[in-house]
Parts: structure tokens; C-alpha cells; sequence
């Protein structure tokens, strides 16, 4: 187990793809300390940066635990395609944690800046406090968004949660900002509490589930049917009434768009359509 | 400054150097016949190749559309960044790079001219600006005259003359350097919503045909003496079938050449040699086309060669584009349409087991090796539509080797292969050829005299590679031909060496070229007179504005012409 404590406060960002199990199994402290990263412009080691410890001896064989204490909100790319092994952080993360990771834990006490998890393929993100935009979202410009593996998050989330996810599980146990799940071609996204406009717009295939108050769903998603549970996971299954949408049409979708019937009486002119 | 290059290998097809030992001198930026050896610095090229600097005849480096593509493209920047250094600049890539990454990677790799294929008139300066910011490599750019208003209506009353005299005006306002025809008639068809099926198609209102557009500019091109030929890109674009087409463009001049001179370039033909009725049929027209140009000699070609990549697509060819559009479902910019012309960018994905791009992979390589004559076929991936140009070491070795062909033909479509004639080609192209390809075809077509060869007065542009010609065999050691093709040993510009080992170890701006039309002198009095009169009603800006003055060319070369009309 490597424990990692920023050694002042972080003033611009920085940028540092080593902090990773993956990069860092097998390497002695010395080693870990004279890893490159990026401060602002300036070219730095994470000795420099981090006070590194080993707190707990294991073999090599064993998958990595990495722990960081303190506040990391300026620290980019934490994560970043890592295989295997765990992190945990007890602070603010900054942008990019896990992007692209494969396998593996992340767990964060604290909150995360934006794209979180960005085009992730595998493995499990854990985060115990409020995300920013674009979660899970690809790149600008991309448009291959999460392709597996799973995220929980207990707060809240901001805008484009989930944007052009392909496969996997998003569950949001706080509020989501707009556009959740924009242009979404599979997997599916949980939000326990409310969400924001455009929700599930330009959705191709994949499921989003809204078990809040949604002000409006977009004119282009046509109701299908009432239903009385829907499944979440294998472990979560929801008991309560749900109008399903079907959309987006302008992109000839047939993604399932699920609102909470209970939390949404301003959507009750739809069952007319039924 | 003096230098002197020893016991290279060299190959220089213009002058007919094939692999000779021998020491090239250099001063004040000009091949010379011999240097002063105490004074002079000393490159030791023992067991290494020496080549004239590479030139590219057709690749999208500048202009409006490419950099509405760099726009349109974020994803294809973020993994591909260039560091700045000591001497460099920072960029990035990758199908799509910015100004200064293209001038450094076309060095790196021993390439020293590159000419920009289409610049709609309208954002000529534009195209300026960004190529002056392009370093180390001299280059040019061709207007987009096919589907010109004025062209179109002095072709159809059959005034070859005064549609002269209007191309070239534009040939020296806009600082081009030769007639580019993207799918004639078809891009003003496009203005109509629709397209031109053959060459025969009238384009509506103008009511003037893709064949009298084609012969017309040929026939203007020759009146002006302009060095390089028409530059076509032919009608029916990618669509199965269009090898009729590509064979038509072809005979259409036949009979305007004269002495054995092509007067037509026909590029990345790749893309125009498609037999089949549809997507599912298609296969390779490569054997025809190549069958064609075999037995004449007004014809020369580029490849157009696809790479398995991800890249980006950018023509002139409006209509085309929006077919990839709407098959691809990926997203688009619909550009240039309010020019005198038209453009569409649609990123796209060769795939190794995709039928369709295992096809046209092959057709590439089929034409370069089919036909038989190395001077009228040149490696060219139409950067960045059918790959970025940081793919010609992987070309070469492609057309070196047929292992390195077996080698990529393993992991492609399987209906692919039997689609072409690839896997039957034995043929393994010599150093010598490649040299040929790459580099003094490329001068001869374009009528740089001073470019593509290593003669006593030509420019000093050199590149040397780590190949020894006499240890390295080609056919096996593939990867080392690839190797060394991507890292130049040193690549000269103008006589200082910019790159060494693959790093740039200097910064230069290399020129722009451009053809300044002399006309017969009340003949240009009077053609301003006329445009000026034509800008109040036709265009958004003012006659004043319009022409590319000299201070848009960093580093101005001109090269004057003097025309017939």
C-alpha cells in the first residue's frame, strides 16, 4: 500500500498520468518519487510534489493500493488507464480521474472535477461527493463515449453525464444537471433525484432512468407504456410506477427514457396518448 | 554557406543516377560543382542514400476547408502533441496538423515541396497566410477554376481565349500555381442541390458539359504555358462504377496532346478506379486504368493511397462528400459553397476488415505497380483523405516489398482480396524507383526545374536516409526501409541542413511558389478592366481587396510564364 500526501497546496494545475497502480506496481519508493509530471509549464518529479510512503509492505504479485490524503483538486488524470489495483482518495480530485481505465477501484471521499471517468472501459469509480460536467463523457469531438464498467456517485452530477455512453452503469444518487446521457447509444444511467433539461437528448439506444422531477421531456420522445418497477442492476430493482418514453426520434433513436410518475404530475397529460 | 556531402549512394532518376558513389556539393543554397573542402562543412553520408528533397504533388496542408476540419476535429489533436523545443514550435497532429507540425513532420521524413491541392479563390489569402506560416518546405497552391462562373460561360460560346486571359488574371491575383478542375460542372450542379452522373451532364443553367470544361481549361492551359498540367480530380468520385468516368477524363484530351507531353494530371485516382454496381460489388478498375495509361503518354497519375487509420476527409467536392455524409452518419461541414467553388470535411475510418477499404487499399498499390512506366504514377495518400501523409515510409515499403503487402494483406477483409489483382503483383519497386515516385516524377509533372533532381544549378533540397543500397535488402528488411524513410538521416533545405537524425536541428521559411502570367499587354489592361466591372456585381468584396498581395508571402517566388493569348 502507497499512501501519497501533497506536500504544499497546489496553485496551477497539474498534470500527472503516473499516479496509477498500474504505473506504479513494481517500483520502489525511489522509483515512484523520480516519476515525471507536469506543474503549470514546469517539468517536475512527484517527489517534488507528494510526500510518498509505503505503509504497508506487500508482495509484488499482489494488486496495488494507492492512497492520497489531502487535497488533489489541481491534479489531473488520476488513474488514468489503470488495469488494475485501487485508489483512494480522501479529498477533491481534479479533472479526468480514470480516464480511460480499464479495471480496478477508484473510491474518492470528496468531490471530482469534470469527465470523470472519461471513455472508461472497465473497472469500478466510487465517488462520495458532487461531480462536475461531463461525466463519463468522451473528449470534445469524440464521439465514443463509456464502453463498460461502473460509476456511483452520491452526489450530485453536472451537465452531459454520460454523453455518447456505449455500454456500462452510471448511477447518480443526487440531482444531474442538463443533457444527461446526451446521444447515448447503450448502457444505462440511473438518477435517483432530479434532472435538468434536454434530458437524454440525441439518445440512440440504452436506457436512462429519472426517479425525480424532470421539468419537460423533449417533444422528439413519444410515450410507450406505465410501467410498475424497473430494473436498475442485478441488485437494484425500483417498485414504483414509471411512464417510458421512447426517443430520441429526430435521430431515429429507440433509446428508453424512464420518469418517475409519483415526482412528475405535470407529465400526467401523456397518458392521454396511451 | 558551403557543404559537401561524401560517398553518398545517390539516386537521382532525372539525371539518370542510379546508387552511384559519389560527393554532391553545395553553395548558397544551389548544387555546384565542387566546394572548396577545408572551407567546407562535411556531411559523411558513407552507406547511407542520398536523395533530391521529396515533393508532393496534391496534399490538403492549407486553407479555409483544412483548417474548418482542424475545427470540426478536437479529438484528433489531443493525442497526437508536439512538445515545443529549443528551435521548434509546439503543434499538434495527427491527420490534420497545424501549420508549423506539417512543415517539421514533411522534413523529418526528407520532404521539401509540398503543394496545396485546392484553394477556392475567394479564400486565397487565407491559404496565403497559413502556408507562409508553414516552415521549412517550399510549396504552392492550385485555384479551383473548374466550376468557375466566368469559365463556365466563356466554355460554353466556345471563347477559349478570353476564359485565358480570365484564368490567368486569377492565376495572379489568387498566387496560384495551376488549374485545378474538382468533379467539373459537379460543384455548380451542387449549388442546384444535385450532381453530374457523367461527363456528358449538362450543369443546369449554364447548360455547358464536365468534357467541354475539361478540354476547355486544357486547351486554356496550354495557351498559357503554364508549368504544371490541368490538376483533375474526376466526376463521379467515389461512387462503384466510376472507372468509366476516370477513363473517359482520360480520352477526352487525347487528342490535345502533342509530342508525347501529358496534358492532363488525374489525382488520387485511388478513389476513381471503382468496377461494381454498388457497395457490395464493388471491386478494383485498376487493371483498366492502369492498361490505359500503359499505352498513353498524355496521362500522369497520383495514388491517392489508403491507409487503415482514422482520418479526415476534405474536398472541394461538395457532393461527394455529402454521400460519405449520409453513409458514414458521422458528423460533417458543409464549406466554400458561398466561393467560387464548394467543400465538404467528414472524418472517416479505414478499416483492415471493412471490404469496401480493404479494396481501395488495394487499388492504390495496384495502380503504382501495374503500370509499368514510374514517371506517370506517384505515392501521394491525398493527405489527409485517404491517410495522413506521415504514411509515405509505410507506402514505400509497401511498394518495396511484396512481404511487407502479405504482411498487411493477412489482417484485411477476406472478400477484399479477391476483389483486386494485389495478391497476384510480384513486383518490388527499386530505390531507385521510389525515387522516381516520390520525388522526380513529382518535379517533372509539376515543371519545377530546379526541383526533384540533384544537377549542378538545381535548389540544394537533399534528403539522406540510412539506407545502404548495397547491405539492405528492400524485399525482407521492410521495416528498416520504413524506419529509415520516417527519420531522415538529414534533410537540406536551400543548401542549411534543417533536420538531423529525424529532429529538426533548425528553423527556416522555406517559399511560395507562383506562376505570374504575363499576358500580351492591352489584353491585361483590358481583363481588369472587365473584372472590375464584375466585381460591383458579382461578389461580396470590393475588386480592391480581392488579390493576394505580395506582403501574404512570407518568402515570394515567382515564376513568370509568358502566355500565348
Amino acid at each position: 500500500m502507497i499512501k501519497l500526501v501533497p506536500t504544499r497546496e497546489f496553485k496551477v494545475p497539474i498534470f500527472a498520468p503516473c499516479i496509477s497502480p498500474t504505473v506504479l506496481q513494481g517500483k520502489t519508493l525511489e522509483e515512484i518519487r523520480q516519476l515525471e509530471v507536469w506543474e503549470g509549464n514546469r517539468k517536475r518529479v512527484l517527489g517534488d510534489l507528494f510526500r510518498v510512503e509505503e505503509t504497508e509492505t506487500k508482495s509484488d504479485s499482489d494488486d496495488l493500493t494507492l492512497i492520497i490524503e489531502g487535497d488533489v483538486s489541481k491534479v489531473r488524470m488520476i488513474g488514468a488507464g489503470m488495469v488494475s489495483g485501487e485508489i483512494i482518495v480522501k479529498g477533491d480530485v481534479g479533472m479526468h480521474l480514470g480516464e480511460e481505465m480499464e479495471g480496478g477501484k477508484i473510491t474518492v471521499y470528496g468531490n471530482v472535477g469534470g469527465w470523470a471517468g472519461s471513455m472508461m472501459k472497465g473497472g469500478l469509480i466510487e465517488i462520495h461527493g458532487n461531480v462536475d460536467d461531463f461525466l463519463a463523457a468522451p473528449y470534445r469531438g469524440q464521439g465514443k463515449g463509456m464502453s463498460g464498467g461502473t460509476i456511483i456517485v452520491y452526489g450530485d452530477v453536472g451537465r452531459e453525464a454520460g454523453a455518447y455512453m456505449r455500454k456500462g452503469l452510471i448511477k447518480i444518487y443526487g440531482n444531474a444537471d442538463q443533457f444527461v446521457g446526451y446521444a447515448m447509444q447503450g448502457g444505462t444511467i440511473y438518477v435517483q433525484k432530479n434532472s435538468g433539461a434536454n434530458t437524454a437528448a440525441c439518445m440512440v439506444n440504452g436506457t436512462v432512468i429519472i426517479g425525480g422531477r424532470i421539468d419537460s421531456v423533449l417533444p422528439s420522445f413519444t410515450i410507450d407504456g406505465i410501467k410498475n418497477k424497473v430494473k436498475v442492476d442485478e441488485n437494484e430493482v425500483i417498485k414504483a410506477p414509471f411512464y417510458l418514453f421512447i426517443g430520441d426520434l429526430a435521430e431515429n433513436g429507440k433509446g428508453k427514457l424512464y420518469v418517475s410518475k409519483e415526482n412528475n404530475p405535470h407529465l400526467s397529460y401523456y397518458e392521454r396518448f396511451l | 554557406m558551403e557543404l559537401l556531402i561524401k560517398n553518398g549512394y545517390v539516386f537521382d532518376p532525372i539525371n539518370g543516377i542510379n546508387g552511384e558513389k559519389m560527393d554532391i556539393a553545395v553553395k548558397d543554397g544551389k548544387i555546384v560543382e565542387e566546394v572548396n573542402e577545408h572551407r567546407a562543412k562535411v556531411i559523411d553520408a558513407t552507406g547511407m542514400t542520398v536523395m533530391p528533397g521529396g515533393i508532393d504533388i496534391h496534399s490538403h496542408i492549407a486553407g479555409g476547408k483544412v483548417n474548418a476540419g482542424r475545427l470540426l476535429r478536437p479529438e484528433d489533436h489531443f493525442k497526437d502533441v508536439e512538445r515545443k523545443t529549443a528551435i521548434t514550435r509546439s503543434g499538434v497532429g495527427y491527420s490534420i496538423p497545424s501549420t508549423f507540425t506539417t512543415g517539421y513532420r514533411y522534413a523529418r521524413m526528407g520532404w521539401t515541396t509540398v503543394m496545396d491541392p485546392a484553394m477556392p479563390p475567394l479564400e486565397a489569402k487565407h491559404t496565403h497566410e497559413e502556408l507562409s506560416d508553414t516552415p521549412i518546405i517550399d510549396k504552392a497552391s492550385y485555384p479551383l477554376l473548374g466550376d468557375w462562373w466566368f469559365v463556365l460561360e466563356y466554355l460554353r460560346d466556345g471563347n477559349i481565349e478570353e476564359c485565358a486571359r480570365h484564368v490567368a488574371w486569377m492565376i495572379k491575383v489568387t498566387k496560384g500555381y495551376a488549374i485545378k478542375l474538382v468533379n467539373p460542372g459537379g460543384l455548380e450542379t451542387w449549388g442546384f442541390g444535385r450532381n453530374v452522373k457523367s461527363i456528358d451532364d449538362p450543369v443546369p443553367y449554364f447548360n455547358v458539359t464536365p468534357r467541354e470544361i475539361i478540354r476547355g481549361l486544357c486547351r486554356v492551359n496550354k495557351l498559357l504555358h503554364l508549368p504544371h498540367t490541368i490538376h483533375v480530380h474526376t466526376n463521379n468520385l467515389g461512387v462503384p462504377g466510376n472507372y468509366q468516368t476516370t477513363l473517359d477524363t482520360m480520352k477526352c484530351v487525347e487528342d490535345l496532346a502533342e509530342d508525347n507531353k501529358p496534358v492532363i494530371h488525374i489525382t488520387h485516382v485511388q478513389f476513381c478506379a471503382f468496377k461494381g454496381e454498388d457497395w457490395r460489388t464493388l471491386h478494383s478498375g485498376a487493371e483498366d486504368i492502369a492498361k490505359y495509361i500503359n499505352s498513353h503518354n498524355h496521362v500522369t497519375i497520383d495514388m491517392g493511397q489508403v491507409v487503415f487509420t482514422d482520418t479526415t476527409t476534405m474536398t472541394a467536392d461538395g457532393p461527394f462528400q455529402f454521400t460519405l455524409y449520409m453513409l458514414s452518419g458521422n458528423k460533417w461541414v458543409n464549406h466554400d459553397v458561398e466561393t467560387e467553388t464548394s467543400s465538404g470535411i467528414v472524418p472517416f475510418h479505414y478499416k483492415p476488415k471493412n471490404a469496401v477499404h480493404a479494396t481501395q487499399w488495394s487499388i492504390g498499390l495496384e495502380l503504382a505497380l501495374l503500370i509499368k512506366d514510374p514517371w506517370k504514377v506517384m505515392v501521394t495518400t491525398d493527405h489527409p483523405n485517404a491517410g495522413p501523409f506521415i504514411a509515405y515510409p509505410k507506402i514505400i515499403s509497401w511498394l518495396m516489398s511484396r512481404k511487407a503487402r502479405e504482411a498487411t494483406m493477412k489482417k484485411i477483409s477476406e472478400k477484399a482480396k479477391k476483389r483486386s489483382l494485389l495478391p497476384s503483383i510480384d513486383r518490388e519497386l527499386s530505390l531507385y524507383e521510389i525515387a522516381v515516385l516520390t520525388r522526380a516524377a513529382q518535379a517533372k509533372a509539376l515543371g519545377l526545374e530546379n526541383k526533384g533532381h540533384l544537377g549542378v544549378g538545381a535548389d540544394a533540397d537533399i534528403a539522406i536516409y540510412n539506407i545502404n543500397p548495397e547491405t539492405l535488402n528492400p524485399s525482407t528488411d521492410y521495416t528498416l526501409i520504413e524506419r529509415a524513410f520516417q527519420r531522415a538521416a538529414y534533410t537540406i533545405k536551400g543548401g542549411d541542413v534543417v533536420v538531423k537524425d529525424g529532429e529538426v536541428i533548425a528553423h527556416k521559411f522555406g517559399a511560395t511558389m507562383w506562376v505570374n502570367v504575363k499576358l500580351c499587354e492591352p489584353c491585361e489592361i483590358e481583363v481588369d478592366r472587365d473584372m472590375q466591372k464584375r466585381f460591383k456585381e458579382y461578389w461580396t468584396v470590393e475588386y480592391e481587396n480581392y488579390p493576394v498581395t505580395d506582403h501574404y508571402l512570407r518568402v515570394s517566388h515567382p515564376i513568370t510564364v509568358k502566355a500565348d493569348v
